[in-house]
C-alpha cells in the first residue's frame, strides 16, 4: 500500500467503527459513497439519525473524525438544524404540524391538549419512554389540515378526540 | 438517445394504450395517500382482473383537489370521482363503458375550467415513477431539441424572450440570471434546484417533485447546457420523503436512458444530478444559506454581492432556480418563448401554481395564468369560504408576505401588484382566513416562526424578531399599550432595513400589512382588551392576574 512506504505522504485513515453494531456500517457506507468528503457531513448525520433514531456524542465524534471536520463544526451543524435530535426518541412519535394552514384550522388547540394529556411539552418524551411529542414546521399536506404524523404516517383533518384516542391506544400498549 | 428513439418509446406507449379501453388514474400524492389511496389502487386492480376489463390502473401524482381526496380519474371519458374508498372499487370498474357512478362523481367544472396547466400538465396523468409515461407526453423532446438544434445562447434567448421570472418568490428574470452564469468565469459551474420549500402552508414544489420529477430534471439539464454546467444538485426538504424517493427513481431512470450522464444525445454535453437533503431550516431557502448547507455547513447566509451566479457553490459560478421555475423550462423550449410570453400579464408571464389552503372549500393545488384576480381564484376556483363565514383576508408569501384584506380581492395576481399592496408573490402559498382568525394573532404566529427560524448571524433579525414577538404577545394577551404599538412599528422598519438576508428583511411584512389594513384590531386589543375573532385569550387580564405571568 503506498501510504505505508516511508510515511512521507500523510494519508488519512478513517477511524475504526465505534462498535460491532451493524448500523455503523450503513453510516460508513454513506461516507464512503461520498469519498469521505467534508461536505458529506449533513448527509452522514441524516444516515446516523435514520439508523439510530438520534445523534449522541459518540456518533457525532465518529462522524466528525471520519470526515476530518472539527468537532465544533459537527456539533454546530447538529444543533443548527431542527431535523437532528440529540435525545433518543420514545417508542412512538407523534408529530403535530404547525404550518400556517394547520394553524388557521386550530393546530394550537391540538398541541395544547396533547401536551396536557401526556404531561410533557413539545419536543419531550413521556417519562416511561413510550411517546415523544414533536412539532413540524409544515409537512406540505396543507390540503388536509390540520395534520399530524403518527410514527411518520400522515393523518389529516384531525380532531382533538381522534388524536387523544390514538395517544390512548399507544399508552395502553 | 436521439429524437427518433424518443419517438419510438412514445409510439410503443401509444400502441400499448390502444390495446386498452380505459385507464383508471388513482391519485397517489401525499394528501390522497394519507387516505389510503394505495389500498384503493390495489382494490381497483383486483376488480379489473376479476371483471376482465381491458383497463390499466395507474398510480399518478397530485390531481390538485386535495379536499376531495382520494381522487380517481377515468380516461378517456374524463370522469372524476371524489372521496373514493376501496369498497367503491368494484362499482367503478363495473361502470366502465356505461354510466358513471353518480354518487361519487365530482362535478367541479368551474374549479378546473379556469385553470391553465403548464407546470401541472402531466400531474395526475402520468405515473411519476415511469419515465416512458413522461416521454409519451413530449418529455425530453425539449432537451434533445436544445442539445441538437440550438446553441446555449439561443436557449438563453428563448428563456429571456419568454419573460419567465423566478418562481421562488423574488421574481428575478430567469433569462438574465442564466446569462450572468453563462458569462461568469470559472470551472466547473453548478446548477442547483431549490426544493427547500420552507414556507408553511405551501406545497407546490412537493407536488411537482412527486407528480412529475422528470420535468424538473429535464429543466435542470437544459439550464446546465445553457450556462455550461456539468453538475447539478436538487436540495429537497427531508420532510418530503415521498418526493425524495420519486426523485431518486426518476434520476436512476434518466441515467439508464442516457438522458443524464456523459455524452448526452451523442453530444459533448455531460450532466448529472445529486440529491441533497435539507434538515429543517427555513433560512436554507435563501440561496447563499442553501449553498452553505450543500457544502455541509450551518445554513447561514452571507452578504451579496458576490452573487452565487459569480461565486456560489465552492466559490464557483452557480445557477439557483426554484423547482417550479425549472418545471417551466421544457415547455418554453418546446413551444418557444413567444408562446409563453403570450400568457399572463404585462410584466408577469406564464402561469403560477398556488397552494390554496385555510378556510376555503376546494383546498388543493391550482395553476392559474398570471394577472387573474384573487376573487376569481378564491370565489371561482376555490369555491369560496365554507360554513357561512365571511372572508377576512388572504395571506400570500408565507412569513415573508402579507395579508390582503377582503375588499382588495379584485387586484390581479402578479409580482408587482402584490408587492405594491405590501405582500409578495412568494413561492405560492395562499392561505384564506375568515372571521374566526385574529389578524394580530396571525402576525404573532408568523413572527414566532421568523424568530425561531432566524439563523442568528445578524443582530437586527436575531434580536429584532424576538422583540417584535414579545410586543405582539403583549398585545395578544391584553397587556399591550399604544407605546408598544409605536415601538413595534419602529422595530419593523429597523429590521427591514438592517437585516442581512431576505428572512429578516421580509419578517416584518406580516406585521406591516396587518397594521396597514387591520389596525382597528390592534387598537381593540389594546384599548378594549377585546379580540373580535375570539382567538386571543385575555382572561388573565380581565381577572387581574399579576402581569409578570404574561411578560
Amino acid at each position: 500500500m503506498p501510504h505505508m512506504q516511508g510515511g512521507i505522504v500523510p494519508v488519512f485513515t478513517p477511524p475504526p467503527l465505534p462498535s460491532e453494531d451493524k448500523r455503523w456500517k450503513i453510516v460508513n457506507g454513506t461516507m464512503r459513497k461520498n469519498g469521505f468528503a467534508r461536505h458529506a457531513l449533513i448527509e452522514t448525520l441524516h444516515t446516523v439519525q435514520s439508523s439510530f433514531g438520534y445523534l449522541d456524542d459518540n456518533a457525532i465524534r465518529f462522524v466528525a473524525t471520519s470526515l476530518r471536520v472539527p468537532l465544533s463544526q459537527a456539533y454546530g451543524v447538529v444543533t443548527f438544524y431542527h431535523y437532528f435530535s440529540l435525545k433518543p426518541p420514545g417508542k412512538h412519535t407523534m408529530t403535530i404540524c404547525t404550518g400556517t394552514a394547520c394553524y388557521i384550522k386550530g393546530t394550537d388547540k391540538l398541541l395544547a391538549s396533547a401536551e396536557k394529556h401526556l404531561c410533557v411539552c413539545e419536543g419531550e418524551t413521556t417519562k416511561d419512554g413510550q411517546i415523544s411529542l414533536m412539532t413540524a414546521r409544515c409537512v406540505g399536506a396543507c390540503g388536509r389540515a390540520p395534520v399530524i404524523l403518527l410514527d411518520g404516517e400522515l393523518h389529516g383533518q384531525m380532531t382533538g378526540e381522534q388524536m387523544i384516542g390514538e395517544l390512548e391506544r399507544w399508552q395502553a400498549e | 438517445m436521439n429524437i427518433e428513439e424518443l419517438e419510438q418509446i412514445a409510439a410503443s406507449v401509444r400502441v400499448e394504450n390502444q390495446k386498452l379501453d380505459h385507464e383508471i388514474n388513482v391519485c397517489m400524492g401525499t394528501g390522497c395517500l394519507s387516505q389510503h389511496s394505495d389500498q384503493l389502487k390495489d382494490a381497483l386492480t383486483g376488480a379489473v382482473e376479476a371483471q376482465g376489463k381491458r383497463c390499466r390502473v395507474r398510480r399518478t401524482g397530485c390531481m390538485g383537489l386535495c379536499a376531495a381526496g382520494p381522487l380517481v380519474l377515468v380516461d378517456p371519458e374524463e370522469v372524476l370521482y371524489q372521496h373514493v374508498k376501496k369498497e367503491n372499487a368494484e362499482a367503478i370498474v363495473a361502470s366502465l363503458g356505461a354510466e358513471p357512478v353518480v354518487e361519487l362523481r365530482c362535478n367541479l367544472r368551474e374549479h378546473f375550467d379556469e385553470q391553465v396547466h403548464i407546470v401541472l400538465e402531466n400531474s395526475g396523468h402520468i405515473d411519476p415513477e415511469k419515465i416512458d409515461d413522461y416521454i409519451a407526453r413530449d418529455g425530453y423532446k425539449a432537451l434533445v431539441k436544445a442539445l441538437t438544434e440550438m446553441s446555449p445562447n439561443e436557449v438563453i434567448q428563448q428563456i429571456t424572450e419568454s419573460g419567465l421570472r423566478g418562481r421562488g418568490g423574488g421574481g428575478y428574470s430567469t433569462g438574465l440570471k442564466w446569462s450572468t452564469v453563462a458569462k461568469a468565469a470559472g470551472e466547473p459551474k453548478y446548477v442547483i434546484c431549490n426544493g427547500d420549500e420552507g414556507d408553511p402552508g405551501a406545497f407546490m414544489d412537493r407536488s411537482v417533485l412527486e407528480s412529475d420529477p422528470q420535468r424538473v430534471i429535464e429543466g435542470m439539464a437544459i439550464a446546465a447546457y445553457a450556462v455550461g454546467a456539468s453538475k447539478g444538485f436538487v436540495y429537497v426538504r427531508a420532510e418530503y420523503p415521498l418526493a425524495v424517493s420519486r426523485l431518486t427513481v426518476a434520476l436512476r431512470d434518466a441515467r439508464r436512458h442516457g438522458l443524464l450522464g456523459n455524452s448526452i444525445c451523442n453530444t459533448s454535453f455531460n450532466f448529472d444530478v445529486e440529491i441533497r437533503l435539507g434538515a429543517g431550516a427555513f433560512v436554507c431557502g435563501e440561496e447563499t444559506a442553501l449553498i452553505a448547507s450543500i457544502e455541509g455547513k450551518r445554513g447561514t447566509p452571507r452578504p451579496r454581492p458576490p452573487y452565487p451566479a459569480v461565486s456560489g457553490l465552492w466559490g464557483k459560478p452557480t445557477l439557483i432556480n426554484n423547482v417550479e421555475t425549472f418545471a417551466n423550462i421544457a415547455p418554453i423550449i418546446r413551444k418557444g418563448g413567444k408562446w409563453f410570453a403570450s400568457i399572463g400579464s404585462e410584466r408577469s408571464k406564464g402561469t403560477k401554481v398556488f397552494a390554496l389552503t385555510g378556510k376555503i372549500t376546494n383546498t388543493g393545488l391550482v395553476e392559474v395564468p398570471m394577472g387573474i384576480s384573487l376573487r376569481q381564484i378564491i370565489e371561482g376556483i376555490g369555491g369560496g369560504v365554507p360554513g357561512g363565514h365571511k372572508l377576512k383576508a388572504v395571506q400570500t408569501g408565507g412569513p415573508s408576505g402579507g395579508c390582503i384584506p377582503a375588499d382588495m380581492l379584485d387586484i390581479g395576481v402578479s409580482y408587482d401588484a402584490l408587492l405594491k399592496i405590501g405582500s409578495i408573490m412568494g413561492s405560492g402559498g395562499m392561505i384564506v382566513m375568515d372571521d374566526t382568525s385574529c389578524m394580530v394573532n396571525v402576525a404573532r404566529y408568523f413572527m414566532e416562526f421568523c424568530m425561531t427560524e432566524s439563523c442568528g448571524k445578524c443582530i437586527p433579525c436575531r434580536a429584532g424578531t424576538a422583540q417584535m414577538h414579545t410586543l405582539l404577545t403583549r398585545i395578544c394577551t391584553g397587556v399591550g399599550t399604544m407605546d408598544d404599538l409605536e415601538l413595534l412599528e419602529d422595530l419593523c422598519s429597523t429590521v427591514k432595513e438592517a437585516s442581512l438576508c431576505g428572512l429578516g428583511q421580509t419578517a416584518p411584512n406580516p406585521v406591516l400589512s396587518t397594521l396597514k389594513y387591520f389596525r382597528h384590531e390592534y387598537t381593540e386589543h389594546i384599548a378594549e382588551k377585546h379580540c373580535r375573532a375570539g382567538v386571543c385569550n385575555m382572561q388573565a387580564v380581565k381577572s387581574e392576574v399579576p402581569s409578570e405571568v404574561l411578560a
